[in-house]
């Protein structure tokens, strides 16, 4: 029998497809649909409050930014799994590498629907146009790449589910080198997340400036990823009332916990190298998010400090949300509120651009929930009439 | 063993972050202005705000009218500001009384068109190259046939120079192009062609800076003869010379413009807010060329991960079959 104690195998969990639930789900999603008929009618503008003082509204900084960061549970269980060879974590690495992979997608279809010219789109994988000096050129190339390494590393599960053995074991031999490039993709594009800003130049608040930022994006996005799978794994077993895998989750905040603080010595070293902490001082809007996002480092570290406290669902998942919601606000903070383009611009985002946001991630939720019913995708519950518990 | 392989991997994914992250001296050469680099030379002293360069503007760029309730301009062309359908513009800084121009309780003009920067980060950060500089000309053009609507241009740009046109159902990026497609008629730029006073003038960069080199070595109220249209048009008007500040807008911010202005009123209070003499774009660029010089580093990265991969692979192999083969089978029937 595959399944061991280390890692049970992965079921489908079948059960009805349409629910309240889903329904709701599918309504969010139409209204989204429906927004963005209209900005293909009749421009961005009649759906969107950006302007030339904010041109990047949430579609880019939410959906991309935020987005892609907030789906690194693939990469952060990749990671641990089969980079620093962590068997016992295998049954996190399927869900984690699903909802990755809705994520990105998701982040990509936003994306194209932001670009004003999205006709042109195919213009950054052409040769003759392709501008490598440009980060957004990296992030497209190596964004577009990721996803489809993410379906390829699916695929076993697809083939699975069809029993097709012999494929599965062909493709299996080669599954290695998807992986290490499962892993070296998002190492790059969410650094270049954050090297988007350098450009920016005098823009950004120094607070925030920094050469340092493609690496500080890159521990963000490693924590952000973990605490996902956290969250992740606890609302799954809640939702579909299941056991949490406790003591798998109390070692991931065990590695959370280390990423907070080469996260904290990694910004403050940056900070107080560069003699640029004096603006946290000055009362006012920027100095606040800038220690709010702070408080949010500080929180999950204190809740994930001890073993005894990581064993505790509550703490864990409390540390997870705060340090989920600590990537967010430092993104905001990185775009928004340290971003100055003169005096005079506002953006707030229109109730359509936050439908539209929504209903992406009402679609992704919606396919998430879907596919983890028809395909063999969580570890069936233990114990299960199916398998004898092994060794 | 297994700590070995940790250790090493630790070890070379460390090493290669820290190597490409840490801010590099030199990285990338400072990009110089090309010989045959061409501009402007705004001297707000000789402005009168006739806006005469607005209307030319709009007539040789295809650019229609924009009307403001502030102003209640529902006939005439009135923008407050650039934007997709205005290229370039005089503002005005108001400080106190209309009869002293040019002092700080008094009155002054400025001007926003793009400064074909030498290191323009328009051109920098384009993914698509349709902001491109002409190696001869210096001019900063841009090609709404290659351009993909991103507006990473729109919010790089230290100067607020590229605008977007979010009403449009095809929208487009606009920006002063010194009036690149006149010069094929043997032409120039038409804002400085119609200016009355040679508050605007266009030339050859060099020539531009000897212009306003002899304009700041005069004491100010010394009558002299001031070009129009052009550097070395032989049309000339004389004026007195101002008292300038002691800064040339362009000169040196963001690595030095093609663009120069002169003003009597120190520039940030006509919305010129300091800039460093650094180019952004030469550290985005060094940052980058860093971490990507030859894809050596992310190519080495590569082989570890593929190689700790392989290792993993085996040992789930060994415990039983990765992700669990058999049993997805034995469960197709729940």
């Amino acid at each position: 029998m595959a399944g061991s104690d280390a890692h049970p195998a992965p079921a489908p969990m079948g059960g009805r497809l349409i629910t309240p639930w889903t329904v709701f789900l599918g309504l969010l999603a139409l209204i989204a649909v429906f927004f963005i008929g209209k900005r293909l009618i009749f421009g961005i503008g009649a759906v969107s409050n950006i302007n030339d003082g904010y041109p990047w509204g949430i579609w880019m900084v939410f959906d991309l930014v935020i987005g892609a960061a907030l789906s690194c549970g693939g990469l952060a269980m990749a990671l641990m799994v089969y980079i620093f060879n962590k068997g016992q974590y295998h049954s996190l690495v399927r869900p984690a590498l699903l909802a990755s992979a809705f994520g990105y997608t998701l982040a990509a279809t936003s994306l194209f629907f932001d670009l004003g010219r999205y006709w042109n789109f195919w213009h950054v994988f052409w040769p003759r146009y392709a501008q490598a000096n440009s980060v957004i050129f990296e992030l497209a190339v190596c964004m577009t790449a990721y996803i489809l390494v993410m379906w390829i590393e699916f695929t076993p599960t697809v083939m699975d589910k069809l029993g097709m053995q012999g494929l599965r074991r062909k493709f299996e031999k080669w599954l290695y080198v998807f992986i290490g490039l499962g892993v070296l993709l998002p190492v790059m594009h969410q650094s270049s997340l954050g090297s988007m800003l350098v450009i920016f130049g005098p823009q950004i608040n120094p607070l925030w400036q920094t050469p340092l930022l493609p690496l500080l994006f890159l521990i963000s996005c490693l924590a952000m990823g973990y605490s996902m799978v956290i969250f992740e794994a606890s609302v799954t077993s809640v939702g579909f009332r299941r056991p949490l895998e406790r003591k798998i989750l109390g070692s991931i905040g065990l590695v959370l916990k280390w990423f907070l603080i080469a996260w904290l010595i990694a910004r403050f070293a940056d900070l107080v190298w560069r003699g640029a902490l004096d603006p946290a001082f000055v009362p006012g809007a920027r100095s606040l998010m800038f220690w709010i996002e702070n408080i949010l480092v500080a929180i999950p570290l204190f809740l994930l400090w001890t073993p005894a406290w990581r064993g505790s669902p509550q703490k864990l998942f409390l540390a997870a949300v705060a340090m989920a919601l600590q990537g967010i606000i430092y993104r905001i903070n990185c775009y928004y509120t340290a971003y100055d383009t003169g005096d005079g611009w506002n953006y707030f985002p229109s109730l359509p651009e936050v439908m539209v946001s929504l209903g992406f991630i009402a679609m992704e939720i919606l396919a998430f929930v879907i596919v983890v019913r028809l395909l063999p995708v969580l570890p069936a519950p233990e114990p299960s009439p199916n398998s004898a518990p092994a060794s | 063993m297994g700590m070995d392989r940790r250790n090493f991997l630790k070890a070379a994914s460390g090493g290669t972050l820290a190597a490409s992250c840490v801010p590099s001296v030199q990285a990338r050469e400072t990009r110089t202005m090309p010989e045959g680099a061409v501009g402007l030379l705004y001297d707000g002293t000789l402005c009168i705000g006739c806006r005469a360069c607005m209307a030319a503007c709009k007539a040789e760029n295809d650019l229609p009218p924009e009307f403001n309730e502030i102003e209640g301009s529902a006939y005439w062309d009135a923008p407050l500001d650039l934007s997709g359908r205005t290229i370039n513009i005089i503002k005005a800084y108001v400080g106190g009384d209309s009869d002293r121009k040019d002092t700080l309780d008094g009155y002054a003009f400025t001007k926003l068109s793009c400064f074909h920067c030498v290191d323009a980060s328009c051109v920098s950060c384009c993914p698509v190259a349709a902001m491109t500089k002409d190696p001869v000309t210096g001019i900063v053009s841009h090609s709404k046939e290659a351009c993909i609507g991103c507006r990473y241009c729109v919010a790089a740009c230290p100067f607020g120079v590229p605008r977007f046109t979010y009403d449009e159902t095809f929208p487009h990026i606009a920006k002063c192009q010194l009036c690149r497609h006149r010069m094929a008629q043997g032409k120039f730029a038409a804002c400085a062609e119609v200016c009355p006073t040679g508050a605007t003038i266009y030339g050859p960069v060099k020539e531009l800076k000897k212009e306003i080199a002899r304009r700041r070595a005069l004491a100010p109220g010394t009558e002299t003869e001031f070009p129009r249209g052009h550097i070395g048009s032989g049309d000339t008007h004389i004026a007195p010379i101002a008292n300038y500040v002691d800064h040339v807008w362009g000169e040196k911010e963001i690595g030095g413009t093609q663009v120069l202005h002169l003003s009597a009123v120190p520039f940030d209070r006509l919305d010129k807010k300091p800039l460093p003499d650094v180019a952004p774009a030469n550290v985005s660029e060094s940052l980058q060329g860093r971490i990507y010089h030859g894809m050596i580093a992310p190519l080495a990265f590569l082989g570890a991960l593929v190689f700790a991969a392989k290792r993993s692979a085996k040992a789930l192999g060994e415990q039983g079959e990765a992700g669990g083969t058999d049993a997805g089978d034995d469960r197709k029937g729940e």
